[in-house]
């Protein structure tokens, strides 16, 4: 799960991180409060979204004075803005927040993250900051330090003070650092995040070291021991399919193509998408529908999988393990005759019980296609994605 | 031969009472599996399914020397199961388990790190089982046959397919083991393919990756040095658009790291035989092994 920025800077500003002075704007009323709180500008307007990219695509705008930033809460306030890291999508923009536009003399990277291959918690800092860290350690990793937090003794002074003379601070600055480090890890642990980010943390040019960016994504599988962190969320910012989907247990993702996959299992799902590209078509989604295929479940994933109107065939993929095939086919047919399925529907049933399954659908009188194994499926479902394309009749396979 | 388990292996059921524990601690006794017990906190001297209930792991190895366990209990106390299982000296500990907090699964690598002779497989991921002999996992045994192939597996159902296609083809498998899909999980690829080298019943490997980590990567580095048997490979996720996490927690690109591509380039830079369809795992095990 993501946090607004605005969000991450209140955590931060909680755990002794020290933030800039910042107005949320969620009413275009709240202007005034800017100056009163703020003094006057010139201010930064942050629009509050779920990705980055947002300074190139307009949503961080430095603005001079209250006429300015009038215009600009009018414009962006209530719109919806797509950055390079949107995937297409506008996400609405319902929430600004103000801070003093700072001048700065230098811009440091700081990122904590679960490091998978050392299993550590891995604090990270740079001197490069203000850009895309990926790229800095890609073209000069030798500007990219690092420290392993061991989870028995959490991180250690000595590893932050490190980690300050590797990025040339001192005296105050590095005191200020030191316990801004600390800080994050607390709320890390405590939190149970999964990234916390501050890119770039300033050196202003009267001396302070401020976070001027934050994210933190959460591990959503320990949101169960956060109430108040999950409560955060903003369901705004996600594609309403994919939550929608959630609220079902369900694993969906939407991707650009037109053949739209039902699947039991993240690796046989990930594996069918591959094998429809390796046949020459295109995949509409990931969709794991998890072991037990019941029919409500399946009517479910046909209900998100249709509702992406570039979807031109389906493609069902189950391996039945220790849930028969045959309870699978009825589940399946049990969903097709509740909702209405306009697009041709390929099946592949495999594992206990496989040919009791396959007679039932072939039984059915359903507009079935059924796949004798993996490969089969997918030049089936790709044809048919074709067939349906040329013809446009939704009926004929 | 197989590897970690087999038909003296003798196994518990941590979370033996629920649901879940339940049907699948029938499923392994209808199998064969050597299950002799289980453990729910709270319960210890009822019987279930005809065997002892423990209240702790320590009583449950005590009394029925097991030496293997299954863990099916809730995400928020599966963490807890493990170390207590480690603490208990259970050598084969299996972890069924999905959703467990990543910083939990943290603490308890720092702990078994430092325990050499226990062996953790997953959490979330199918299990292991040396088919004819012992089933630890939620895998439908029917599908398996004992022969010469081991499987590897961060993903359960493509296990499954790799298992099918192998039962399917004659080849048989010798263990099938699935790690399972976290970002922090216990054994790897690296300690699977090193037991498998030393197996004699294992002639071949199929290795089953998915985005995201560096796993496939230092399985690719091991192979080239260590590996005599051959390995057939395929990863999952070629489609996968970077940033979002495909299902499995650890499934996921990362500033552009982890891609399928990647992971076959280091495969493949192996001598491992990859296949870039998941339906050819078996067919190309069996041209690689041919009539030997």
């Amino acid at each position: 799960m993501n946090l607004h920025e605005h969000q991450a800077k209140s955590l931060f500003r909680a755990h002794g991180v020290p933030v800039p002075e910042g107005v949320l704007l969620e009413r275009p009323e709240q202007i005034e409060e800017v100056a009163q709180r703020l003094g006057p500008g010139p201010w930064v307007v942050k629009a509050q979204i779920h990705a980055g990219g947002r300074g190139k695509a307009g949503g961080v705008v430095v603005v001079e004075g209250e006429t300015a930033l009038r215009e600009m809460v009018d414009a962006l306030l209530g719109s919806a803005l797509a950055t390079g890291q949107t995937a297409g999508r506008a996400l609405p923009v319902q929430a600004l927040l103000v801070e003093p536009a700072l001048r700065l003399r230098a811009e440091y990277y700081v990122g904590l993250l679960v490091d998978r291959t050392a299993r550590r918690v891995a604090v990270v800092a740079s001197a490069s900051g203000g850009m895309d860290i990926e790229q800095v350690a890609a073209e000069r990793p030798e500007r990219i330090f690092k420290a392993h937090v061991d989870p028995v003794v959490g991180l250690q002074p000595y590893q932050v003070r490190k980690l300050g003379f590797a990025l040339g601070l001192a005296g105050e600055t590095l005191k200020t650092f030191s316990k801004a480090l600390l800080g994050l890890y607390r709320l890390f642990v405590t939190s149970d995040a999964s990234l916390i980010e501050i890119n770039p943390l300033g050196l202003t040019a009267d001396g302070r070291l401020l976070a001027v960016d934050a994210k933190i994504n959460l591990d959503d599988n320990a949101l169960y021991r956060h109430r108040e962190l999950a409560a955060l969320r903003d369901i705004s910012q996600e594609d309403p399919a994919e939550a929608e989907a959630r609220e079902h247990g369900l694993n969906y993702i939407r991707l650009d193509g037109d053949i739209g996959c039902m699947v039991n299992g993240a690796g046989l799902a990930m594996a069918t998408m591959d094998l429809i590209q390796l046949h020459g078509g295109r995949p509409a989604n990931f969709l794991d529908v998890g072991g037990g295929t019941t029919a409500e479940r399946v009517a479910e994933a046909f209900k998100l999988i249709l509702s992406d109107e570039q979807v031109r065939a389906i493609l069902v993929n189950i391996f039945g393990g220790i849930v028969r095939c045959d309870l699978i086919a009825r589940g399946i047919l049990q969903a097709m005759e509740e909702i209405h399925v306009a697009v041709p529907v390929v099946v592949r049933l495999e594992g206990t019980n496989v040919d009791e399954g396959r007679a039932l659908l072939a039984a059915s009188g359903l507009n079935l296609i059924t796949a004798h194994d993996l490969t089969d499926a997918a030049r089936k479902a790709v044809a048919a994605a074709r067939g349906a394309a040329r013809t446009t009749g939704p009926e004929t396979p | 031969m197989s590897i970690l388990v087999d038909k003296d292996t003798r196994v518990i059921c941590q979370g033996f009472t629920g649901r879940q524990g339940t049907f699948h601690s029938e499923q392994a006794l209808a199998y064969g599996t050597r299950l002799v017990g289980g453990v729910t906190p709270g319960k210890g001297g009822q019987r279930h399914l005809g065997l002892p209930v423990f209240d702790t792991v320590e009583q449950a190895v005590r009394e029925t020397g097991a030496d293997a366990t299954m863990i099916y209990v809730p995400p928020a106390f599966a963490a807890d199961a493990i170390l207590e299982a480690a603490d208990a000296g259970i050598r084969v500990i299996v972890c069924i388990t999905e959703g467990i907090p990543v910083l939990d699964m943290l603490k308890v690598r720092a702990v078994l790190d430092r325990m050499d002779e226990v062996h953790l497989i997953g959490p979330n991921c199918p299990g292991i089982i040396t088919p004819g002999a012992c089933k630890i996992g939620i895998m439908p045994g029917a599908i398996h046959r004992p022969g010469r192939v081991g499987i590897v597996s961060r993903s359960g159902t493509l296990t499954y397919e790799a298992v099918h296609q192998t039962t399917r083809n004659g080849l048989g498998q010798s263990t099938c083991i699935g790690i399972g899909g976290d970002p922090i999980q216990g054994m790897d690829f690296v300690d699977c393919l090193c037991l498998f080298e030393a197996d004699p019943q294992t002639e071949g490997i199929i290795l089953v990756g998915e985005i995201g980590g560096e796993a496939e990567e230092r399985a690719a580095q091991v192979i080239s040095g260590h590996i005599s048997k051959p390995v057939v490979a395929y990863v999952a996720g070629v489609t996968a658009p970077p940033g979002r996490r495909m299902g499995h927690a650890g499934a996921v690109i990362a500033g552009g790291r982890g891609t399928a591509e990647q992971k076959y380039a280091a495969l493949e830079a192996a001598g491992v035989h990859t296949v870039r369809s998941p339906a050819e795992m078996g067919a190309r095990m069996k041209d690689v092994l041919g009539g030997a």
